[in-house]
């Protein structure tokens, strides 16, 4: 495995726990309320789990697994990738943060708008190994 | 990697960009005359079955242990079938959920569980192609 | 593909199917008659299709895919314990929330509590035993080869 999926696959892991443990506090809150603010926190869940986990480990094992091409580099020019990884988390970051500062809808749209950016940068890292076994 | 799973990966990467441009006008409340709930189910529904799902279904096509030497992905007329239905399915929610939110026709209705049948059926052809894969050696 | 695999796999593929076929239900809304409890059940529907689905997916190729540990332990024992968590807790879920979001406190409301400890342990499973697996294979061959010349 290669040192960036290891990066994100563990990132990843790291954002699954973060979530499940906040989903499991909501979950539990309604069963038995014993806390109503953490309603509040659904946005985060859902980003963290949506984007931290299952966006960033696919990511991750893309990279990894993706055929790779004959000559060197056999990945190719994986700038996009490590581009992607450091835009991914910081969006995740400011978008769950927008989430909890209600006075600042900005770092929500900002957040957004770099998660959109990691994609793009992915997606140029990985769509020219979308290939066969001819390459 | 085969040319089926080249479609299912490349098709779900642009479902993972439109439901990410589709977050970022969220945020920006660009569409905010649009009511909220069509476009949240939108992106959710783009996110889980455009991207993640047919991501999967893709590289299960590719990875899995082969069914047999004869029919080593067992049937690729199949794997194309699903495809079609899967992304029928999408392409008509994705039509379906924001008009819906938009007017209370009972009609889009009926177009969403059409919608919805469809993707029952692809993920029941997935399941029926790729169950026997799942095996040790 | 280890027996560990082919029980989170083909288990994910029946909570597809769930979770779909649920997603039918929920469109039946405004066209034929539906039990009232099924206005609770979209939560239902999403944790079906992410936790059971696509994470349960992710869970059996990880065990599947990914080097295997330094030490040569993969931990059957915790990725069982992972599996059955996962499972009975999402099960749990299925069932009690529909009936505890309108009651609170209730019974089903200390399943719902249940259902949320077993989820929670299995991601910690989940990272323990994946964690020191996300690592470069090379490593591990290179080790070895200098510890069968040392040795």
């Amino acid at each position: 495995m290669p040192p960036l999926s290891i990066w994100y696959t563990r990132v990843a892991t790291v954002h699954l726990l973060t979530g499940f443990t906040i989903g499991a506090l909501m979950l539990a809150n309604k069963g038995v309320a014993f806390a109503p603010w953490l309603w509040r926190l659904r946005p985060a869940h859902m980003e963290l789990l949506l984007l931290g986990w299952l966006v960033q480990f696919a990511m991750g094992v893309a990279f990894w697994i993706v055929p790779r091409r004959w000559e060197q580099p056999r990945r190719g020019n994986v700038i996009g990738a490590r581009i992607a990884l450091v835009l991914l988390n910081a969006g995740v970051v400011l978008v769950v943060l927008g989430s909890l500062v209600q006075d600042l809808p900005a770092l929500t749209a900002v957040g957004r708008l770099l998660e959109l950016l990691a994609a793009l940068a992915f997606v140029s890292h990985i769509w020219p190994r979308v290939v066969g076994r001819e390459g | 990697m085969p040319p089926l799973t080249r479609w299912y990966v490349r098709t779900a990467l642009l479902y993972l960009f439109a439901a990410l441009v589709l977050g970022v006008l969220r945020a920006a409340r660009v569409i905010w005359q649009i009511p909220g709930a069509g476009v949240d189910a939108l992106y959710l529904h783009l996110f889980m079955v455009g991207w993640i799902t047919q991501f999967i279904f893709g590289f299960a096509y590719w990875m899995f242990p082969v069914f047999s030497r004869e029919a080593p992905r067992r049937s690729p007329r199949l794997g194309r079938v699903v495809y079609v239905l899967l992304n029928g399915a999408i392409l008509l929610r994705a039509l379906a959920l924001p008009v819906r939110s938009l007017s209370e026709g009972v009609d889009w209705q009926w177009v969403e569980l059409l919608s919805t049948a469809l993707l029952l059926v692809a993920c029941l052809l997935f399941v029926v192609n790729t169950w026997g894969r799942v095996r040790g050696r | 593909m280890p027996t560990v695999t082919r029980w989170y796999l083909k288990s994910s593929f029946l909570y597809l199917l769930a979770a779909v076929g649920v997603g039918v239900w929920l469109a039946l809304r405004g066209l034929a008659p539906v039990p009232a409890f099924l206005a609770f059940v979209q939560p239902v529907y999403v944790h079906l299709f992410l936790v059971g689905w696509v994470t349960q997916l992710i869970f059996g190729v990880v065990y599947w895919l990914f080097p295997p540990p330094r030490e040569g332990d993969r931990h059957d024992a915790v990725w069982w314990a992972t599996f059955i968590l996962l499972n009975i807790g999402l099960l749990l879920r299925v069932v009690a929330e529909p009936a505890a979001t309108p009651r609170p406190g209730s019974v089903w409301g200390w399943l719902l509590v249940l259902s949320a400890l077993l989820q929670w342990a299995a991601a910690l499973g989940f990272a323990y035993t994946t964690w020191p697996r996300a690592r470069r294979r090379g490593r591990y061959s290179h080790e070895r080869r200098q510890q069968a010349e040392e040795s």
